[in-house]
């Protein structure tokens, strides 16, 4: 009786979605690599990887299969357990975020099933990406303490540190952006940014939260643990950080993990701030293409925008060199948290006292 | 047995078994992480009585960040073994005492506690974010703005300790 | 049952149902890449590549110390303001419907944690140069 009361179909269709998206993360993710490489190639006037296939094109896969046939270390002094748990936790938080990005709209068949292209769509779903967020820190903090190396134990500490004072700012960075959607479900706050120009002002939320934005776009770099704030994993002073002990996949998760991250972090802003798969004059191309053509454009719209935040993430991670830890502590304790309360008031009183 | 009932089943087990886990194991890191998947069941059981909110609280909060401070506290120990304090028989004797005691309150107050026989409506909307802030800003805003002074003393307690030089 | 719960609203527990499939999924997915991984490569173990890393020196000791107070202190103080902001939360949800007294309160509520944030700075509590 049990089994015949559960909507088999509904469940078949989640796991397809899931497993397409979970797919394409992780295929963004390894191309991410080969980008990122190649950003850097050019932005040093280099040429990057170009031996594998053309324009290098094969060389994250060749990377792939070699973490897979590398050796797998375990340092004897190392918690076993942990230490395999710690990039296991990392890669399956970077998997759970993507759960509440509305990847496109609601597709109607024939049949009037309503297919959603959002896992689920809860209406906690910005406090939801926060809780994977902060049990995120787990993964490199576990992973460092077994590894019992000292380089590997000040990285993960440094991570941890560095993770939990910029997910303050963060948080509040956002209130102001919420006060003005009055939700917390990420498809809402999509459809108030429908189109992109309205009442003589735009849609997307980046034109009325410009400070909020820039905010929220300073901690994610520092959440990601990405350059300038990579200081975790800082090759020349912690000799790879939290991971100096990692080899093999285990390696290759906690690098992998990182990417997706860059991925499902930028469809977030992508979504928060920039009208996610919205686009100028969609209502025009709606009218005139079928439903399923509409939405496969605006997943392409969402993913076009989403690889040129990635893009920005890059050109960002080569030009800015790593900041001091205590300049990293200082601007997101002692700037950025009171910078995103003052944004929070003001939005708060220019809404009560100046449009009302 | 319905679909409800059965996930209910399945997260009290987890829950309690991540209970005697967190008691039970003798390294405090295992324990910490034990906790943890006591908290994810506990959240599951919030979400069951559609309080969403309390559920993501939950896990923001005492799984993402009361336990990395755990966990800081057990990195700051020294865990090599040979220096882990010794306890007296004295003091183990003692805390059987005051366990057993405290077992038997539970007990006492278990026994004379009238359970509440009416179901716990699962489509009830109290539990989610906007019905929540509208009474916790109306209703219960007093007692929100002395939390406020709570934490404030819970600041001043933290600073004057950590920077005790 | 479940079938009725289907098409309600983003409020109900029946939301929460592919989550747990994505949580199944991905715990599938790590767990099969790492017994993958765990069959494949090679294994010579030497005792000299089971040591510790420290750039090639005897290591001294193990990893097992205590680490600064400021990192502690700094995941304390994370505890009081995580909960703080939460409380922004609910409010903001709500913000259109509170209205002025809502935001009256919600000042209060943040002057008591600016007044505490100052005070955390002028104890030098956030201070990592010295």
């Amino acid at each position: 009786m049990l089994l015949l009361s559960i909507d088999w179909s509904f469940i078949i269709e989640k796991l397809i979605l899931i497993s397409v998206i979970l797919g394409a993360s992780l295929g963004v993710a390894t191309y991410a690599t080969w980008g990122e490489r190649k950003v850097a190639a050019w932005m040093q006037d280099r040429k990057g990887p170009s031996r594998a296939g053309p324009f290098g094109l094969l060389q994250p896969i060749a990377d792939g299969i070699k973490l897979f046939f590398k050796e797998e270390i375990i340092p004897n002094d190392a918690n076993r357990f942990l230490f395999i748990l710690g990039p296991s936790l990392a890669m399956l938080t970077a998997c759970m975020a993507s759960a509440v990005v509305p990847w496109g709209p609601s597709i109607e068949l024939e049949s009037g099933r309503v297919i959603a292209l959002q896992v689920a769509d809860i209406n906690i779903g910005i406090l939801y990406v926060f809780g994977v967020v902060s049990v995120g820190v787990y993964g490199i903090m576990l992973g460092g303490w077994a590894s019992n190396n000292k380089y590997s134990l000040m990285g993960s500490v440094r991570a941890a540190s560095q993770a939990i004072s910029y997910e303050l700012a963060m948080g509040i960075s956002l209130i102001a952006l919420l006060m003005m959607t009055g939700t917390l479900s990420l498809a809402e706050i999509v459809n108030q940014q429908h189109g992109f120009w309205e009442n003589g002002w735009f849609t997307w939320n980046v034109a009325k939260q410009p400070l909020g934005f820039i905010i929220f776009l300073v901690c994610a770099f520092a959440e990601l643990n990405r350059a300038p704030f990579d200081l975790p994993e800082a090759e020349s002073e912690l000799v790879a950080g939290y991971h100096t002990e990692y080899s093999s996949m285990k390696l290759g998760f906690y690098l992998f993990a990182e990417y997706v991250n860059l991925f499902i972090s930028s469809a977030i802003l992508i979504t928060l701030f920039f009208g996610g798969y919205n686009f100028p004059f969609m209502d025009q191309v709606a009218g005139s293409v079928s439903p399923v053509v509409f939405s496969i454009i605006c997943v392409l719209v969402l993913l076009t925008k989403t690889i040129m935040m990635i893009l920005f993430f890059m050109f960002i991670r080569w030009t800015i060199p790593r900041f001091r830890y205590d300049q990293l502590m200082n601007l997101g304790w002692k700037s950025l948290i009171p910078l995103a309360l003052v944004n929070m008031l003001i939005t708060g009183a220019i809404i009560i006292w100046v449009l009302n | 047995m319905n679909p409800h009932q059965l996930v209910f089943w399945i997260l009290s087990v987890i829950a309690i078994g991540g209970a005697l886990g967190v008691i039970l194991s003798r390294n405090p890191v295992a324990s910490v992480l034990f906790l943890i998947v006591t908290f994810f069941a506990v959240s599951g059981h919030y979400i069951l009585l559609n309080a969403q909110f309390l559920a993501i609280v939950n896990i923001i909060v005492y799984a993402g960040a009361i336990m990395v401070l755990f966990l800081y506290v057990i990195m700051l120990m020294n865990l090599n073994g040979d220096v882990e304090p010794q306890k007296s028989k004295l003091l183990q004797f003692a805390g059987i005492i005051s366990g057993g005691i405290l077992f038997l309150v539970l007990l006492a107050a278990f026994k004379t506690t009238q359970l509440s026989t009416t179901p716990i409506n699962a489509s009830t909307s109290i539990g989610l974010i906007s019905e929540l802030g509208q009474v916790l800003f109306t209703r219960f805003v007093f007692p929100f703005e002395i939390s406020s002074i709570l934490f404030l003393s819970a600041m001043v307690g933290a600073v004057v300790i950590g920077k005790k030089d | 049952m479940l079938s009725v719960l289907l098409n309600s609203p983003a409020n109900t527990t029946i939301n929460y149902l592919p989550i747990v499939i994505q949580l199944v999924v991905a715990i599938g997915f790590v767990a099969f890449m790492m017994s993958v991984t765990h069959l494949l490569g090679p294994k010579r173990r030497t005792s000299d590549k089971l040591a510790n890393f420290e750039s090639g020196i005897e290591s001294v000791g193990n990893a097992r110390q205590p680490m600064a107070i400021k990192y502690f202190l700094v995941a304390i103080l994370f505890v009081l303001f995580d909960v703080e902001v939460i409380f922004f939360y609910p409010y903001a949800v709500n913000f259109k419907a509170l209205g002025k007294e809502g935001f009256l309160a919600v000042l209060m509520f943040v002057a008591f944690f600016l007044v505490g944030f100052i005070y955390i700075r002028k104890r030098g509590a956030l201070d990592w140069e010295e």
